[in-house]
């Protein structure tokens, strides 16, 4: 695995070290996971919500290290729903950060969301749908965008790094300016399927 | 079942009304069902937030409203059965450590909407216990009046979190249904909270 701490390297391989080249690049150029900091940060988002996943990672350190954003490890992830409905009544923007197993924990919490108009962010990296090697996987992450339509949730897609920053920028208006509750799926492309080693 | 165990007196009714009469202007979170009707009965108020739903997440929306109103109170007054749906919400509490929120469970030990069946709380599991193991500041469970007229001002002014699971009698007080639109509920207490300009823009 690349050491480089506050870098995010590809690997593509297992157990093949980045090239120092690359390594160097990502120190230079700004990840989606920074672009994406910086748009929650310009939508004046004041509490994130997660329950971890590699794809989250830095994200997660990066609103840890964030004065002006607080954030909020859960025990499961309907308690970020709930979360946001009491935000949103005290005036604070909240965001959620979700696995897609996450999903299926979310679905009677999310009635809330639907039935009081609360604009609720959900920001879901998919596992189970691309090079997954975990079967228990599947059954929620093939039905997660089900599930979410199903719950009156608008569902955004992004497919590719370069997609992120503008589908969750666009999810996010969508959400606090309609009071809608949207959620961005980040495939399982992008962020590469968990390798198990031995 | 300990033969020592203590059974309920409380009456809920007047529970609720000794608890809300030291409210100024906390924001209030009910939990689904009898905590609902209870918190109506004691005077409705725009700062009332009536959850019909959503069951085990009322703790989390008391925690979410704590941290976007720092400066205010926020008090939630839910059922034995809707907090042991969201016990992890105690331990997310617990690590958010909000100084101004408290939770005051009504506990009948009894789902008391779908037929009178025994909640864990009637089969020895101690909430309160939890709570204080998840991190809260103070938890207890209150038997008696005299501990009820203690710890009402005490949840409003004390630096929290505060928890208290409260005995109570299963004996049904008559309905009082406050609104149930949700959305009507939720633009009430944004109007009322944060001023029409904010709540509408």
């Amino acid at each position: 695995m690349a050491k480089q701490a506050g870098t995010v390297v590809e690997i593509s391989r297992a157990g093949r070290k980045p090239r120092r080249a690359a390594v160097k690049l990502a120190r230079l150029a700004p990840t989606w996971p920074e672009r994406l900091h910086a748009v929650l940060r310009d939508l004046d988002i004041r509490l994130v919500s997660y329950v971890p996943d590699s794809g989250h990672a830095r994200l997660i350190e990066l609103v840890h290290d964030d004065a002006k954003i607080r954030a909020i490890p859960l025990t499961t992830e309907e308690e970020g729903v709930a979360l946001a409905v009491g935000a949103w009544l005290g005036g604070a923007r909240s965001v959620l950060l979700t696995q897609s197993s996450g999903v299926g924990n979310c679905i009677n919490m999310l009635g809330m969301i639907q039935e009081c108009r609360i604009p609720l962010l959900m920001l879901v990296t998919m596992r189970g749908e691309w090079g997954e090697f975990n079967p228990w996987q599947l059954p929620v992450a093939q039905a997660t965008q089900s599930v979410l339509t199903a719950m009156g949730v608008v569902v955004h897609r992004a497919d590719n790094a370069e997609e992120i920053v503008q589908t969750v920028s666009a999810g996010a208006r969508l959400a606090f300016n309609t009071c809608r509750a949207v959620a961005v799926l980040i495939g399982q492309r992008v962020i590469g399927a968990k390798e198990f080693r031995k | 079942m300990k033969a020592t165990r203590k059974r309920p007196e409380l009456d809920r009714r007047a529970v609720a009304a000794r608890i809300l009469q030291h409210r100024r202007d906390a924001l209030v979170v009910a939990g689904l069902g009898a905590p609902c009707w209870d918190t109506a009965a004691a005077g409705d108020d725009a700062l009332n937030f009536y959850t019909w739903g959503g069951m085990g997440g009322a703790a989390m929306v008391g925690l979410g409203l704590a941290l976007a109103q720092p400066e205010r109170r926020v008090l939630i007054i839910t059922g034995d059965g809707e907090i042991l749906m969201g016990l992890g919400s105690l331990a997310t509490i617990g690590v958010q450590n909000p100084g101004n929120l408290a939770v005051v469970v009504m506990d009948n030990e009894h789902y008391g909407e779908t037929g009178m069946q025994a909640t864990h709380t009637r089969l020895g599991v101690d909430v309160a216990g939890i709570a204080k193991s998840a991190g809260f500041r103070e938890a207890a469970t209150l038997y008696s009046e005299s501990d009820v007229r203690e710890w009402a001002p005490r949840l409003f002014n004390e630096p929290g979190p505060l928890f208290a699971a409260i005995k109570v009698t299963t004996e049904r007080a008559p309905l009082v249904l406050p609104r149930r639109d949700g959305t009507a509920l939720k633009h009430r207490f944004r109007e009322a909270l944060l001023g029409a300009e904010e709540a509408y823009r």
